[in-house]
Order: C-alpha cells, then structure tokens, then sequence
C-alpha cells in the first residue's frame, strides 16, 4: 500500500468500465460536452458536502494512502477525482444497459 | 448534521429532483434500476476496499454504527456496516448516481448532444446477450 492506494482504487473504477465504450457502443466519452456539463455541477454539489463532512470531522483520510494533495477546502485531490470519476462509471452503466436492453431512458427524440 | 442526516436529506432532495423539478423520472424507470443495480454491487466492493483498509476512516457520532481506527478495524457486516462501509455510503452513493443520471437525462432532453445514441452492442456482446 502507498499513498496511491486511493487512486488506484479509481484508477481500477475507470478501467473496469472503459471496455462498455467500445462493445456496447456507449458512445458517453464521445459526448464529452454532455459528460462534462453533467459531471460539473454534481463535482461542485458532492464537494460542497465533502468539505462539510471533513470540517465536521465526519470522515478523516489514512494520509498514508492518499497523495497528501488538497486543492480547496482541506479536499484531497484524490476525492476531487471521486466526484468526477464515479458520475463517469455511472452514465457507462446506464447507457450500457440501455445499448444492451434498449429501453428507454426519456431523453429519446420525441417526434 | 450527521452523516446519518445528510444522507436521508439528501434522498429525499435528488428523489424531489427526479420527479418533481426536472421532471427526469429516471426512478421510474427499468433502465436505471438494472444500471443502478450493478453499480451497487460495484459500489460495495471499491468502497469495501477504501473502509476495509481504513483509507477512508469514519467519526462514530456522525454514523449509525461506531467509529474505527488502525487499532478497531470496522466490521464487515452489522454495527450499521456493511461491507466494512457505514450504511449511509448506500444512501450517500445514491445521491451521487442518480443526481448524476438526472442531469444526464436532462442534458439529453433539452437536446444537448442526445446523439450519437447508445447501442447497438458489438457482434460479440450481442451473441452473448442473445444466448442468456
């Protein structure tokens, strides 16, 4: 274990559902102004909270397996890229199960 | 607040979102159940991984369950724990995905790069998923 033992853990996350991309043609990182402005606001929202919870002392870092890198608020860089990476591994999800299933998901083209 | 708290809020104000605000009604939906479904078995294991090894460590005031330490690891289930994660991760992740998929949706509906659409899956992955 190393103090890149939290990214690994994203690291595995982004890589463990890179391949829906390809074989189920879920075309989420080629919509990428779409992912972004999703991923945005929900990055701004969860931090908000997680500045709260560690003022709070809600929850607390082992410094040993983190970057030790903070960019705001007593952040960890490594929770900055939770906020973007799981909102990422959720919409591949989403849209792979659509691809597979092809249900709807209510932002079809209505005409 | 506690944590506790927060997340109990904070379901009932992404369920309100859903339904209500954005009109998104991802929660009535098949799609988002089955995704959703995968993502919590997902969740339990990388979340499994930071609690388990105490890289994300948690104040028992602000929990259900009790607090740990290097020298009181967490249980991997019961005292409002399961897979070494507080039970308020559930509700926090919750959060996170379907405020997410809401967005998503929503982006899509007001016409923000809704194409190209998802699917059709590789020859390969169809095979596979014709034969199940």
């Amino acid at each position: 274990m190393s103090k890149f033992a939290y990214l690994s853990v994203l690291l595995a996350c982004l890589l463990g559902t890179a391949w829906l991309e390809y074989f189920l043609r879920t075309k989420v990182y080629r919509r990428i102004i779409r992912l972004t402005l999703t991923v945005a606001p929900v990055l701004v929202v969860f931090s908000i909270w997680d500045a709260y919870a560690i003022a709070q002392g809600h929850w607390t870092f082992d410094p040993r397996f983190i970057t030790g890198v903070t960019l705001i608020a007593k952040i960890p860089l490594d929770e900055i890229l939770f906020f973007i990476v799981i909102p990422i591994c959720a919409i591949l999800s989403f849209e792979a199960v659509r691809s597979a299933r092809n249900w709807e998901a209510g932002d079809e083209d209505t005409k | 607040m506690t944590y506790t708290e927060l997340t109990c809020f904070g379901v009932l104000i992404v369920t309100a979102l859903d339904l209500f605000l954005f009109r998104t009604k991802i929660l009535k939906r098949r799609v988002f159940w089955v995704s959703y479904a995968i993502v919590i078995f997902f969740q339990l294991v990388t979340n499994g991984i930071l609690t388990g090894f105490g890289i994300v460590e948690y104040d028992g005031d602000a929990i259900i369950g009790s607090g740990t330490s290097q020298s009181s690891p967490p249980t991997f289930i019961g005292d409002g724990r399961l897979a070494f994660a507080p039970i308020e991760d559930l509700l926090f992740g919750f959060c996170l995905v379907v405020l997410t998929l809401i967005i998503w949706v929503w982006l899509g509906r007001i016409g923000v790069q809704r194409e190209p659409k998802a699917g059709p899956p590789r020859a390969s992955v169809e095979r596979f998923l014709r034969t199940k």
